[in-house]
């Protein structure tokens, strides 16, 4: 592989495992809340969650600009304060990223709430465990084989987020070219294809071996978990 | 001292029960399914919330609606062992034990690991996953995990519901020991009345959401609703004596009852162990002379004290013996060949191998 390859593979890796960081709180709080809470706005929260997958990229990307850039609502706020600049850099990339992977992950995350024994959480009521000892010692635990399958498959597509990467933060090489970008810029290139099918081949087994892991540790942990 | 006192109201059912035990021992909620003891029992834990309680367990209140007082159920301290065990999957039995002892407050750790590990027979257990226990195992394990949280009372929802007859074999026994073991008052929640007989100390016979009747269970068995609970079969006269004595030659052990004598066979009978017998109404027979030439082992004197309607054909005929009450039933035609009638001497006739029996070594007194 050239630098420039090995470059894009290193951006997807890091762009796609920090954008699962930011997303896992957040989503196993919004998992909990779809399926614990009977919240007023339940409704929604869901199709907020789930946009994402039914939003062209671009849009993602445009309205995280919109929000995000240096002029954004937010963005102008963070980057006047902090000196915070989310556009054009991998930590915008993997931001964009986390948005769209999001789905993902709550839906993996949920299922698995879904098959958590209420009563379990009741009888280490009984023996003396409070709310955060109950969710830390019991739920959790018990929700790991839908966090960790949620998690893989969020990295593994979040390895080939085009859209709302490229809106947000652009194409530049060595920060936010990652996999996808790069596969499309060689394709603009006159005599790019070698590049770029090398390139697919690599994205192609990434995705590959994704899901294939995420299958076997889910069989793994339920094997543990005793269900 | 035990006092519950709740009310809950839904719109198809209304549970309202006032339970006052001075020493608790072990306290049976009996009554059929859907009569409202498990919604009471979880209102008892705090996993349900009532319209109007009152809840005490030795001057501790749990529960007080006037005065706003609610404990959550995580610091009440009450133990609940579960129909369904509710072992936790990711952790093996030792792991399962040790949740509610760690969370117990350190100053007060009466109930310790090894003897509870013993009692149980759980040693063979430990490092094993609950997926791998048998049922009986599985309340064992549970039955354990809920006393080493050192609770102030234990809640048991029909905790053998889920076995079959062998398996619940498995487990009662041990129920017997805890009872006699630890002073840990318990709650104890079921529809089969050979439980209650011979683990109760307190029985409350519950309807429909209210208390019918409420005492120890010698009361409760010769209370007229409890057939339409029990069934007609199970019917009988529940009464405590102390085997006197013990033959094993001939299986047979004599057990004082009120001022009379019974004579069953009773498996392991040691004089002067406390005993509790049933004698099931369909199996005790009255007669108005003392008849002769008979291979029945029990003939007691009695008086009848009452005759009430028991079912289309047939009167329930209660027999003062002396300290104690026996019920008997028989046809209505035999009532009127016999002419039996309140205040008249009959003899009861029952045999030994009718005798159901079970030690029962109460430490709270019965």
């Amino acid at each position: 592989m050239s630098a420039a390859e090995l470059e894009a593979l290193r951006l997807s890796l890091s762009v796609a495992s920090r954008s699962v960081l930011f997303g896992l709180p957040f989503a196993v709080l919004a998992a909990w809340m779809l399926t614990r809470r009977r919240l007023a706005g339940g409704l929604v929260l869901d199709a907020l969650v789930h946009l994402p997958l039914v939003l062209p990229p671009v849009v993602v990307g445009y309205l995280l600009l919109l929000l995000l850039g240096t002029r954004g609502v937010i963005g102008g706020w963070l980057y006047d304060s902090f000196g915070i600049q989310l556009i054009f850099t991998g930590t915008g990339a993997a931001l964009a990223t986390a948005v769209m992977t999001f789905p993902l992950l709550v839906r993996a995350i949920r299922i698995s709430l879904e098959g958590v024994d209420q009563g379990l959480e009741d009888a280490a009521r009984t023996l003396g465990a409070g709310p955060w000892d109950r969710f830390i010692s019991i739920t959790l635990p018990l929700m790991l084989p839908g966090i960790l399958a949620g998690a893989v498959t969020a990295f593994a597509a979040g390895l080939g987020e085009f859209g709302a990467v490229i809106t947000f933060v652009s194409n530049i090489p060595g920060e936010t070219r990652t996999l996808p970008l790069a596969l499309y810029t060689a394709l603009q290139m006159p005599g790019g294809e070698a590049l770029a099918a090398r390139l697919a081949t690599i994205s192609l087994s990434l995705g590959l071996f994704g899901l294939l892991a995420a299958e076997l540790i889910a069989r793994r942990l339920r094997r543990v978990l005793g269900r | 001292m035990l006092k519950i006192h709740a009310a809950k109201h839904r719109r198809d059912f209304t549970l309202d029960v006032a339970i006052d035990v001075p020493a608790p021992g072990i306290v049976a909620l009996f009554g059929r399914s859907g009569c409202g003891k498990t919604t009471l029992v979880n209102i008892i834990a705090g996993l349900l919330a009532a319209d109007s309680a009152r809840i005490e367990i030795d001057a501790v209140v749990l529960d007080d609606t006037r005065a706003r007082r609610h404990v959550a159920a995580e610091q009440r301290r009450i133990g609940y062992v579960f129909q369904d065990a509710r072992l936790f999957p990711h952790f093996d039995v030792r792991g399962n034990l040790r949740y509610g002892e760690r969370r117990a407050p350190a100053t007060d750790r009466r109930i310790e690991f090894d003897h509870v590990v013993e009692l149980l027979g759980l040693q063979a257990l430990l490092e094993r996953r609950p997926r791998e226990l048998s049922g009986g195992e599985k309340q064992r394990v549970a039955l354990g995990r809920a006393l080493l949280s050192q609770p102030r009372l234990l809640l048991l929802d029909e905790p053998l519901a889920s076995l079959d007859v062998a398996r619940r074999e498995e487990v009662l026994p041990y129920l017997e020991r805890l009872r006699d073991e630890f002073a840990v008052p318990m709650v104890y929640v079921s529809h089969q009345f050979d439980e209650v007989l011979r683990l109760a100390t307190h029985v409350v016979l519950m309807n429909r959401g209210r208390v019918v009747t409420q005492g120890d269970v010698g009361q409760v068995s010769l209370h007229p609703e409890l057939r339409t609970i029990v069934g007609l079969e199970a019917v009988g006269a529940v009464l405590s004596g102390t085997i006197v004595a013990a033959d094993p030659h001939t299986g047979l052990a004599a057990i004082a009852v009120g001022k009379g004598v019974l004579n069953a066979t009773l498996p392991d009978a040691r004089p002067g162990v406390p005993v509790r017998v049933q004698l099931l109404a369909r199996d005790v027979i009255l007669a108005i002379y003392p008849p002769e030439g008979l291979s029945v082992r029990n003939m007691l004197a009695g008086t009848i004290a009452s005759i009430v309607e028991d079912s289309v054909d047939t009167d329930l005929v209660s027999v003062d013996i002396g300290g104690a009450t026996v019920l008997s039933r028989v046809t209505r035609v035999a009532i009127q060949a016999l002419a039996l009638r309140p205040g008249m001497p009959v003899w009861i006739l029952i045999k030994a191998v009718s005798i159901r029996g079970h030690a029962f070594l109460a430490p709270h007194g019965v």
